[in-house]
């Protein structure tokens, strides 16, 4: 029994008539064992690269250069909160958003609430500036998030 | 200039539904209508060359001439990419189009596929974007049950489209072309050596064309209306000189920072960032004077405010020694906010994006960060501002050091910065003053 869902094996396999490479599918393939596991084990790695015809290093080799993907030391807790520390947001409080957030959950950009509910990092521009400061829940943008709007996120992620 | 009526917005401002159905209420699809029944490829081709169209994703290249660098009579698989990798801070056009009216954006693919005879387009979407990444999703899965995608489009037999979303993974290179093709290939987004470009030898190693969101908008507005209409719209070409292309088309512009009424506007190019600002951005927050402002994503470069009568358009940020008008994205900041502290957000962005391929690049951005780091600190040197314009005088692909264009728009804002604001960073070294107009959290 590998680390991948029959539906995951299943997926992937569905995906290759897109793509002319079987190595095309080596990212969908990263998100959606990540969005499953929230990691992307080493057993992971082995078996996506057995289904597309790959070495074990190349996917990793793909997989360390985004930022995005976790290994299993460095797991992701239910939600990833990315807090945006691009320009339009820093100069309307971003930095201190991000600072409230950590000192709330005790935890530094990057690490995860000990239950395992909250991850918390700092993003690059995400692309929602016209809400600076803005975060990023899991892949939703999410406008206005200012240092007194954290309480009340919080309260709404553990719901 | 008369009131300009707004086109890529027109249903996203009277928050018209996404939906298939709706957009075809207000007369969707009858560009893709017009162009089987009564257009070969070639005249699409042609209508927008004649359009002086240039590409929205930043480099402005005219994206009929592109078109026609593709082999011709090649037997195929030709591929279209649109790049939605939008990551250039402090731009969010792309995302507008893509949440609140896709299927704009999907008829101009069709009709940008039928022109170049692409059978097969990859819309490559950063995956910071889900929700319009969904939207996206959902309007293609209206196409394929509408027959608006898939095998004979709207009846028109022998024309098969096919349109995959492939969503990235965070980085900031993958909307660099050449970047974005080696991560759909499954790979680092190492940008790749040019020649040979894309349209030659792209995706897969077959002829690809790679062209921006909201290009792709524009395309379905150039053949409804025609070339001249579009053309009609911002500034003409310069008749005096062969080699200017003109700004022409509806642009869409983004607004940040310390403004009143941050957004996005759509307006014809050339109007100057004063006026942006004042009558479109609502003027700086809380009563303040601006200091300055980015004037096309931080790329671009930094100006004072006193050269607020920049023109937007293509031609106008090179005259104030910008590196061009990039995303159209205007940041500004008030007159409290430290210079330095806007550098260092910048520097630290760049070093955290550069792919590492190229030593000048990955350790020219490495350098420009660490040196404007201590100035921030109050521990800045003397010739720091010296290393600091060497820096970015020669890290890119226009003093031919690196392999793409990120480069440059990591050298172009420090090297302005402190040309055009010198006496606030020499005060920062001479009287070792320590900043604090931004917070900044550990983790750097
Ligand atoms: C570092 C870097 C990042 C870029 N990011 C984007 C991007 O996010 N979106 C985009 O459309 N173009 C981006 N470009 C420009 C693309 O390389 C390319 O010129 C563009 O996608 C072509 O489309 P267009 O002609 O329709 O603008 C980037 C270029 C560089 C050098
Ligand atoms: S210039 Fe920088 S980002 Fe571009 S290829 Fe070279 S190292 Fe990578
Ligand atoms: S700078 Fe934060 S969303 Fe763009």
């Amino acid at each position: 029994m590998g680390v991948l869902s029959e539906k995951i094996v299943a997926d992937i396999k569905a995906l290759l008539s897109r793509y002319p490479s079987k190595q095309a599918v080596t990212l969908p393939a990263l998100h959606m064992v990540q969005d499953e596991l929230r990691c992307v084990p080493l057993e992971a790695i082995r078996e996506i690269a057995d289904l597309l015809d790959l070495a074990p290093s190349e996917v990793h080799d793909t997989m360390s250069f985004y930022g995005i993907f976790r290994d299993e030391q460095h797991k992701l807790g239910k939600t990833r909160l990315w807090v945006c520390r691009g320009l339009a947001c820093a100069i309307r409080g971003g930095e201190d958003t991000l600072a409230t957030l950590c000192d709330k959950l005790h935890v530094k950009p990057g690490g995860t609430t000990p239950d395992g509910q909250i991850t918390v990092e700092f993003a690059e521009c995400i692309g929602v500036c016209e809400g600076a400061p803005a975060v990023l829940i899991d892949d939703r943008g999410r406008p206005d998030v200012t240092p007194d709007k954290v309480d009340g996120l919080l309260a709404e992620l553990r719901r | 200039m008369a009131d300009f009526e707004p086109v890529l917005l027109r249903r996203i401002l009277k928050n018209a539904s996404p939906s298939l159905e709706a957009y075809r209420g207000d007369g969707g699809y009858k560009a893709l209508e017009k162009a089987l029944n009564t257009m070969t490829p070639q005249q699409v081709t042609q209508a927008v060359i004649d359009s002086k169209l240039r590409g929205r994703g930043g480099a402005g290249f005219p994206t009929g001439v592109k078109w026609t660098f593709l082999p011709k009579g090649h037997p195929g698989p030709i591929y279209l990419c649109i790049n939605a990798d939008e990551s250039e801070p402090c731009t969010f056009n792309n995302r507008i189009l893509m949440d609140q009216d896709p299927h704009q954006v999907i008829e101009g693919i069709i009709l940008s596929s039928y022109a170049i005879g692409a059978t097969t387009a990859y819309y490559y979407v950063r995956y910071e974007y889900g929700d319009a990444t969904r939207a996206t999703q959902k309007a293609i899965d209206e196409c394929y049950a509408a027959g608006l995608l898939g095998k004979n489009i709207a009846g028109k037999q022998g024309f098969n489209l096919d349109i995959f979303v492939h969503r990235g993974a965070g980085a900031y290179i993958c909307g660099e072309e050449t970047g974005l093709i080696e991560s759909l290939e499954g790979k680092r987004a190492w940008p790749r050596i040019k020649p040979p470009f894309p349209a030659v030898e792209g995706a897969f190693r077959k002829p690809t064309i790679v062209n921006n969101v909201e290009t792709m908008a524009c395309i379905t507005h150039i053949v409804e209306r025609g070339a001249d209409w579009f053309r009609s719209i911002g500034v003409p070409p310069d008749p005096n000189n062969p080699r200017d292309n003109g700004s022409t088309g509806p642009k869409l512009f983004c607004i940040s920072g310390h403004v009143n009424k941050p957004g996005v506007v759509e307006l014809p190019m050339g109007l100057t960032v004063r006026d942006l600002l004042e009558k479109h951005g609502g003027g700086i927050w809380e009563g303040k004077k601006a200091k300055g402002a980015i004037p096309g994503g931080v790329s671009m470069g930094v100006i004072p405010d006193t050269e607020f009568d920049m023109r937007l358009d293509f031609n106008g940020p090179a005259k104030y020694g910008c590196l061009g008008l990039g995303t159209a994205a205007v940041t500004y900041f008030d007159q409290d906010t430290s210079i330095v502290d806007v550098l260092y957000n910048i520097c630290r962005f760049f070093e955290h994006e550069s792919c590492g391929q190229c030593t000048p690049c990955r350790e020219g951005t490495g350098w420009m960060h660490k040196i404007v780091d201590r100035i921030r600190k109050g521990q800045g040197r003397y010739d720091d501002l010296k290393i600091l314009e060497e820096v970015g005088d020669q890290i890119g692909i226009t003093p031919g050091t690196t392999i793409c264009g990120l480069a440059d728009g990591a050298g172009w804002p420090v090297k302005l910065a402190v040309r055009k604001f010198r006496s606030e960073f020499e005060s920062y070294i001479k009287n070792g003053k320590k900043t604090h107009s931004l917070t900044l959290v550990g983790a750097h």
